[in-house]
């Protein structure tokens, strides 16, 4: 087809008159360009490092790290690699972006719909808080979590305490943990069970509604079959969960689970922080939807939860979610600011410590920064298929 | 509220100001007494009195920002009023959301930008409120949105979406949506004021054809030609007050206000 377009023209223009040939040209001379650049910069390396006897390679990440971190959900002592104390610090940085995301976003929908609402101080709450948060550094608030706020706790022997077996103290929060004992099994499998139910109830609720226009309370009751479910089965199995007490043992406490103050505050300035954007944004959404479609649903007797539910949010959701993906994508990122205080995320573990130790800059800076890339694709893939899921279908 | 009156209605069937909730004046469906509207400062509807049959069709016209859509948005509490009293298919619209959901039920409406919702398709517009509301089986409600729908004559548009459509189309739509609520009175809110000339026919057809049928409809416009055919009344608003108010022969041939004859002649001379 294209042959016939530049055939049926009585003389083409000159080839550098011609768009096609004049982006082909152009396209080449970038894609030049970027592969020089990209050379040199390797080649440069390379060879300076040669000059000053630095072994490249990814060998380091066998060898014994020797230091120790405050913090890791996987097992890790210092006799441990280097590869080890990455996979550390790559738990640590998931964590805490999961639970910031997870805040971060409950807490925005509350603050975004409050400032939309028709209670004066509701709103104007909301507003103060949106406008305090966001415009201060996040890494003040850090700090400010971190030093100000949790710094000031007592010190372990006196600790805030309920009941005997949560402790609240500057070295962190302690909780019991749980401990299954045999049997433990049986709980799980309720679990397994309730959910599946509640999904067959969901599945048979729509059904009947379609057949006979009835509507069953889904959520009520698939919240008390995964409630009831479980406990009853936790019962019948005499109770198989035993709990490990933190107690405090010389200057502090040991056993139970321990949130330390860093990931506390990490945590609490993150969600805070992103939950400012996020609120504005939700806000955004709800009023794009114009009035004309509440009205319209409000003229047909939709009371006001199914106006919001079944036209507004609907509607709202494909304003709000390509914004919200990119909140999401700095919360991620600025969860590196763990340096700042000293929680053991990524970059303070594998790009402090272990590069520090090893010297392996362009390695380790390489990888790192091909682990946020990925984090960050990861999310936007994520958020992109449920754009496309909720996205209005035009034309 | 108000049930127990019903034995009380011709004891009472007095003239004057009953504090009663049931009508005393026997088969009006929408009755609005001394009904006042203020938006901040501004008085915009004025001591409104307007009482309507059952299967009665009245056009509401009059110049623009006189108060006209105003008035039947209070009629289905799209706008509150504030003094006053607006009584629809018996329940008196007070701050009760109840009541107010129960008319909105009972009260389709039309509007002027039809406020189809995009990401439905016809059909599911249709039966939006039918499935939520009234708890009608899918089934059911998509055979009853087909009838309207054909009844609109754009059965075959079903599975479109709204921004598919033209606005004729979209208008029609739009009373589809209101009417399969089995409405017992609609309210027109400048059906065709949107629209383009070629697609206004089209709407009003449908709206004639509606009439016939025997439904109580309340309709702002200013297509003249379809309150001569159908109207049982014009009224003629202006500065939020009912100035006139006659059937379409005497409004049209002898309006008695002079504001009724200056806006007459202002939109029927071209």
């Amino acid at each position: 087809m294209k042959k016939q377009t530049v055939d049926s023209r009585p003389a083409g223009p000159k080839p550098w008159y011609d768009p096609r040939i004049r982006s082909l040209f152009f396209q080449f001379v970038a894609i030049a360009l970027v592969f020089w650049g990209g050379w040199t910069l390797v080649d440069n390396t390379l060879s300076n490092m040669e000059s000053r006897g630095i072994s490249t390679g990814f060998g380091f990440l066998n060898e014994t790290a020797g230091f120790g971190i405050i913090m890791s959900l996987v097992p890790y002592d210092a006799t441990m690699t280097y590869g080890r104390t990455f996979f550390v610090g790559l738990m640590n940085t998931l964590l805490v972006s999961a639970m910031g995301i997870v805040a971060a976003t409950i807490i925005g929908f509350i603050i975004g719909v409050a400032r939309l609402s028709s209670n004066w101080l509701v709103a104007k709450l909301a507003l103060v808080y949106i406008e305090v948060i966001r415009n201060i550094p996040l890494l003040l608030q850090i700090f400010f979590w971190y030093f100000a706020v949790l710094g000031s706790l007592p010190s372990p022997r006196q600790s805030v305490e309920v009941g005997g077996s949560f402790f609240l103290n500057n070295r962190g929060l302690y909780l019991p943990e749980p401990i299954t004992q045999d049997g433990f099994g049986l709980v799980w499998g309720a679990l397994i069970v309730a959910i599946v139910a509640v999904v067959g109830l969901r599945t048979w609720a729509k059904r009947r509604q379609l057949a006979t226009g009835q509507i069953f309370p889904t959520f009520k009751v698939g919240f008390a079959i995964l409630v009831i479910l479980p406990v009853l089965a936790y019962l019948t199995a005499g109770a198989p969960l035993e709990w490990d007490l933190p107690a405090l043992k010389g200057f502090n406490f040991g056993g139970g689970i321990t949130i330390i103050p860093e990931l506390a505050a990490l945590w609490i300035a993150l969600s805070l922080y992103t939950a400012s954007f996020i609120a504005e944004i939700v806000r955004s959404g709800i009023l794009s939807v114009s009035k004309g479609q509440t009205e319209a649903a409000k003229a047909l007797g939709l009371p006001n939860g199914l106006t919001l539910r079944l036209v507004v949010i609907p509607q709202a959701m494909r304003v709000i979610i390509p914004p919200l993906t990119s909140q999401y994508l700095n919360l991620a990122k600025n969860s590196s600011l763990a340096t700042a205080i000293g929680y053991p995320d990524l970059v303070a573990v594998f790009m402090g410590t272990t590069l520090n130790q090893t010297g392996q800059a362009v390695e380790v800076v390489a990888i790192t920064m091909a682990v946020y890339l990925t984090i960050s694709l990861t999310i936007s893939l994520f958020m992109n298929i449920y754009n496309r899921a909720v996205a209005i279908k035009e034309r | 509220m108000g049930n127990t009156m019903t034995d009380q209605t011709q004891a009472t069937g007095s003239t004057g100001p009953v504090p009663s909730q049931k009508d005393d004046s026997s088969s009006a469906i929408i009755r609005v007494e001394s009904m006042n509207k203020w938006y901040g400062d501004f008085h915009v509807l004025k001591d409104l009195n307007l009482s309507v049959r059952q299967g009665e069709r009245i056009v509401i016209c009059g110049p623009s920002g006189s108060g006209k859509s105003t008035f039947i948005r209070c009629i289905n509490r799209l706008e509150e009023h504030q003094q006053g009293k607006i009584i629809v298919d018996n329940i008196e619209l007070t701050d009760d959301i109840r009541h107010i959901d129960t008319v909105r039920r009972e009260v389709g409406m039309v509007f002027q930008h039809f406020n189809l919702f995009p990401h439905l398709t016809v059909l599911e517009n249709c039966c939006l409120s039918p499935i939520w509301v009234r708890k009608t089986p899918r089934k059911e409600a998509e055979e009853a949105a087909m009838e309207y729908l054909e009844r609109v004559k754009i059965p075959d548009q079903a599975n479109k979406f709204p921004g598919q459509l033209s606005g004729g189309q979209q208008q029609r739509v739009a009373i589809a949506r209101a009417l399969c609520m089995k409405p017992k009175i609609m309210l027109f809110d400048e059906p065709t004021s949107a629209l383009d000339p070629e697609m206004i026919k089209e709407v009003l057809d449908v709206m004639i054809e509606l009439a016939g049928s025997g439904m109580t409809m309340l309709c702002v416009t200013h297509e003249m030609g379809f309150a001569k055919t159908v109207a049982d009344r014009v009224i003629f608003m202006d500065g939020g007050e009912i100035v006139e108010e006659a059937p379409p022969h005497e409004f049209f041939t002898n309006p008695q206000e002079p504001r009724t004859q200056k806006f007459l002649e202002q939109i029927l001379d071209h």
